[in-house]
């Protein structure tokens, strides 16, 4: 009986719809700062291990993060010079 | 201890300067000293909204620079001796804004005032990062619309990252409150409106009050009021509600009925 009352159609659900897409793009919003911030230090970090050991140039370290539904995946490529290490023996 | 609070939203128009206005009065109601500034060089507007325009001689920038003492640029408010406001340039380019005058003038303040709160400019850029930088809490103003919303999480993520306290990373961070503005429960109730909820969902931050859509807001604004202060507003009550919690009043959350005509007036075709 009630129900009746209670079920009085919307005349528009635009605010579940804003929710939605909200919560879609707030998701990419925040990695993406996230990762604003995080790559750079990786690849700083990456780049002075990788230093201790063999000549590399600054910019040989090449990152990339890519996300998918999923799953993601670090992507880090490193320019080696054809050289031996420097503490060869 | 003086407490430093940042009233921000990285969009404009939500009601930070309402809300400034309406936190700082009702704290100085209560009796504590509390002191307003405006953070919107060059936009000018807090002094507008608490009624001191015309009391204005000095400014934000004039103490920053060295060209006024910070007790000749205070106002104090002619309704509550508790309320000063600290107004910004309305000429000057926001880049005299400096970190350092910034510093000194709240480490200033703090020994004179209980609260001061910081009128952020809308946006994320300088004036922005200089209100939030210093302080120990936020509220964050938000209206229950996407664009709003969106920009007040990013507002979050800085206060996280780019403010003094993220930055030593010892104590605590800033702390944050949401505060709804402009909220409509017909509008809600007809699935136009993201609920309250929803809102709390996506941002996931402890709620200070919700501040109906109101038409006294404009009113008070009109003759240069804090809201607060026109007590049968339910703006008003709303804002008072939210001063409790602010000062850690358990205080159960509300929606202020609006003052609807009496059946009366309404006949008489609402002309009061």
């Amino acid at each position: 009986m009630f129900s009746f009352f209670r079920q009085k159609p919307r005349r528009s659900d635009s605010a579940a719809a804003a929710k939605e897409r909200l919560q879609i793009l707030l998701a990419h919003d925040r990695s993406d700062r996230a990762r604003e911030d995080l790559l750079p230090l990786l690849q700083r970090d990456i780049l002075e291990v990788v230093k201790r050991h063999m000549r590399v140039e600054s910019d040989a370290v090449e990152i990339k993060l890519e996300r998918g539904d999923d799953m993601s995946s670090l992507e880090i490529n490193i320019e080696v010079p054809d050289t031996q290490p420097r503490h060869a023996g | 201890m003086a407490k430093t609070i940042v009233v921000t939203s990285g969009k404009g128009g939500v009601g930070k300067t309402t809300s400034t206005a309406a936190i700082g009065a009702g704290l100085a109601k209560r009796g504590h000293k509390t002191v307003v500034i405006d953070f919107d060089v060059g936009l000018r507007n807090l002094d507008l909204i608490m009624g001191c325009e015309r009391r204005v001689v000095f400014d934000l920038i004039n103490v920053i620079q060295g060209d006024a003492k910070l007790k000749q640029a205070l106002v104090t408010d002619r309704r509550l001796d508790t309320l000063s406001v600290l107004p910004t340039s309305q000429t000057r380019d926001k880049d005299a804004l400096t970190p350092e005058g910034v510093e000194k003038v709240l480490a200033e303040l703090k020994e004179e005032f209980d609260y001061i709160i910081c009128d952020s400019p809308a946006g994320i850029e300088r004036g922005a990062h200089l209100a939030m930088y210093y302080a120990d809490e936020a509220i964050v103003v938000t209206n229950p619309e996407v664009s709003s919303v969106r920009d007040s999480d990013r507002v979050l993520g800085l206060l996280n990252s780019k403010t003094l306290r993220a930055e030593k990373g010892d104590g605590d961070p800033v702390k944050a409150h949401l505060l709804l503005t402009r909220y409509d429960t017909d509008r809600v109730a007809r699935g136009e409106m993201m609920p309250i909820d929803d809102v709390l969902e996506i941002l996931a931050i402890p709620l200070l009050g919700i501040i109906p859509e109101s038409t006294t807001v404009l009113r008070a604004s009109n003759v240069g009021m804090p809201v607060v202060m026109d007590e049968k507003s339910n703006a008003g009550r709303a804002y008072e509600d939210a001063v409790s919690r602010l000062i850690g009043e358990q205080l159960e959350m509300r929606i202020q009925p609006e003052e609807r005509p009496g059946l009366f007036r309404r006949f008489l075709g609402r002309r009061t």
